[in-house]
């Protein structure tokens, strides 16, 4: 009992603290790469308190609901967006024995209820009665079935190489051979996971400057902080995810277990953030072309090298 | 194993279904999150509607017509393919974990090569159907 109580405060802490820290570190390192300074004032040093700023504003604004609005769905749309990403954390192991609960299908289960994360964003652009969000909306649901394809393919390699689902169970099979093995895979894998949660280069769905946040364009408030923490929240597990796969989770010399998990996460997290400063948005044709014609090919070639190389050696 | 107690809690802890209660007990705890943020915002919060602010947001114009308004559902055809896919996709998941069980192995990976093929098959014809381009 103890344990699960253990295990639970770690992944509240991972899923209450770390996209806070993502989100600081995104300003201040989008910031830098624009010759900016970012946030500077808010807490003193260099605007470390900014989110938590953010925070306490976003507790006291107003909750406009749009008279046209579909009420109870757009109610309870961030929380659909949200929750999925914390539930998909009980199944991502930290350290060697250190996952909240070792699911058989791990590997299953944490794709199946990232998928429902993204239904938050579709119910928001339709219960939102609004021209931008019904657009965003039907965007971020073509992004969905475009992207989840090359995910799936690109995840059940790993699975053929580890032979089991069980995520602590392909960290414990990793070697590092596996990083060349599985390089076409994991690069699949991240920028399909990227375009699910719509970060930029493929935030077509939620376009600022051209829809106005599509799905959230009617959200203030609370509300709109649970979108907002859901991003990020999104790229904890994208991060996490993929270091697990295919970056060998907690395996590395001389440190700790859960610090590399913890510093290849970072590092995949800081990937996301400078590819959001360094590539412009792609058009709605040319995301769908790259998934189709770009990542599900690039999937399947590494399908096949998996499996000849696994029956072959 | 001490007490009854103490082996019931194991029984439903242990069990398969065990690791799924604290699926669904996270679930739980995170349901709780988001409503006690809601609640902490409802008591914070100011609440004074007016007609203008209620009003469907269009760039400072009033709206026209319906937010639910027609417009070219383009990707339909991708939801079709996705379908198509996602269902060969699924059966993945249990062939890879047995795949090069002993006495599999090479007719399990022709078989792999047969299953790529036609996916394969399939995103060519899309091509070619010119699916994959809009106009």
């Amino acid at each position: 009992m103890l344990d699960v109580v253990l295990s639970f405060a770690v992944i509240l802490i991972v899923f209450l603290a770390l996209p806070l820290i993502i989100g600081q570190t995104e300003h201040k390192v989008m910031a830098h790469m624009q010759s900016r300074l970012g946030p500077m004032y808010a807490g003193g040093f260099h605007g470390w308190a900014q989110l938590i700023a953010d925070g306490v504003k976003f507790a006291q604004k107003e909750d406009v609901i749009p008279a046209a609005a579909d009420r109870r769905i757009f109610m309870i749309a961030p929380g659909v967006a949200l929750v999925p990403y914390l539930v998909v954390l009980i199944a991502i192991p930290i350290d060697r024995g250190r996952v909240a609960v070792d699911l058989d299908l791990g590997l299953f289960f944490v794709l199946a209820v990232m998928g429902v994360g993204v239904l938050g964003s579709i119910m928001a652009g339709w219960a939102s009665a609004n021209k931008y969000s019904v657009l965003g909306g039907m965007r971020s649901a073509a992004q969905l079935m475009s992207y989840e394809l090359p995910l799936v393919l690109a995840a059940s390699s790993v699975a053929m190489a580890a032979g089991t689902l069980s995520l602590p169970g392909i960290v414990e099979a990793w070697q590092w051979w596996w990083l060349p093995w599985q390089a076409i895979g994991g690069v699949v894998f991240f920028l399909a996971g990227l375009a699910e949660l719509r970060r930029p280069p493929f935030d077509m769905p939620i376009a600022e400057s051209e829809i106005i946040m599509g799905p959230m364009t009617e959200y203030t408030g609370m509300r709109f902080a649970l979108f907002m923490l859901s991003e990020y929240a999104g790229i904890v597990v994208l991060s996490f995810l993929t270091t697990v796969l295919f970056l060998g989770g907690w395996h590395g010399p001389f440190l700790p277990g859960w610090l590399w998990t913890l510093i290849k996460v970072f590092v995949l997290a800081f990937v996301v953030i400078w590819l959001r400063v360094s590539y412009p948005r792609l058009r709605e044709d040319q995301l769908q072309k790259l998934a189709w014609a770009g990542l599900v090919p690039l999937a399947l070639v590494q399908l096949a090298l998996t499996g000849v190389v696994k029956v072959l050696i | 194993m001490g007490s009854r107690g103490r082996l019931g809690y194991d029984r439903v802890m242990d069990g398969y279904f065990g690791s799924y209660v604290l699926v669904a007990a996270l679930l739980a705890i995170g349901v709780a999150i988001v409503a006690g943020a809601l609640m902490a915002n409802r008591l914070l919060r100011p609440s004074r509607p007016t007609p203008e602010k209620l009003t469907t947001y269009e760039c400072g114009v009033d709206p026209v017509g319906e937010g639910w308004a027609q417009s070219q559902v383009r990707y339909y055809v991708f939801t079709y393919l996705y379908v198509v896919f996602a269902v060969d996709a699924v059966f993945l998941f249990p062939w890879a974990t047995v795949f090069d069980a002993p006495g599999y192995g090479m007719s399990t990976l022709v078989e792999m090569f047969v299953f790529l093929g036609f996916i394969a098959l399939g995103i060519v014809y899309a091509w070619r159907k010119r699916v994959l381009t809009w106009t």
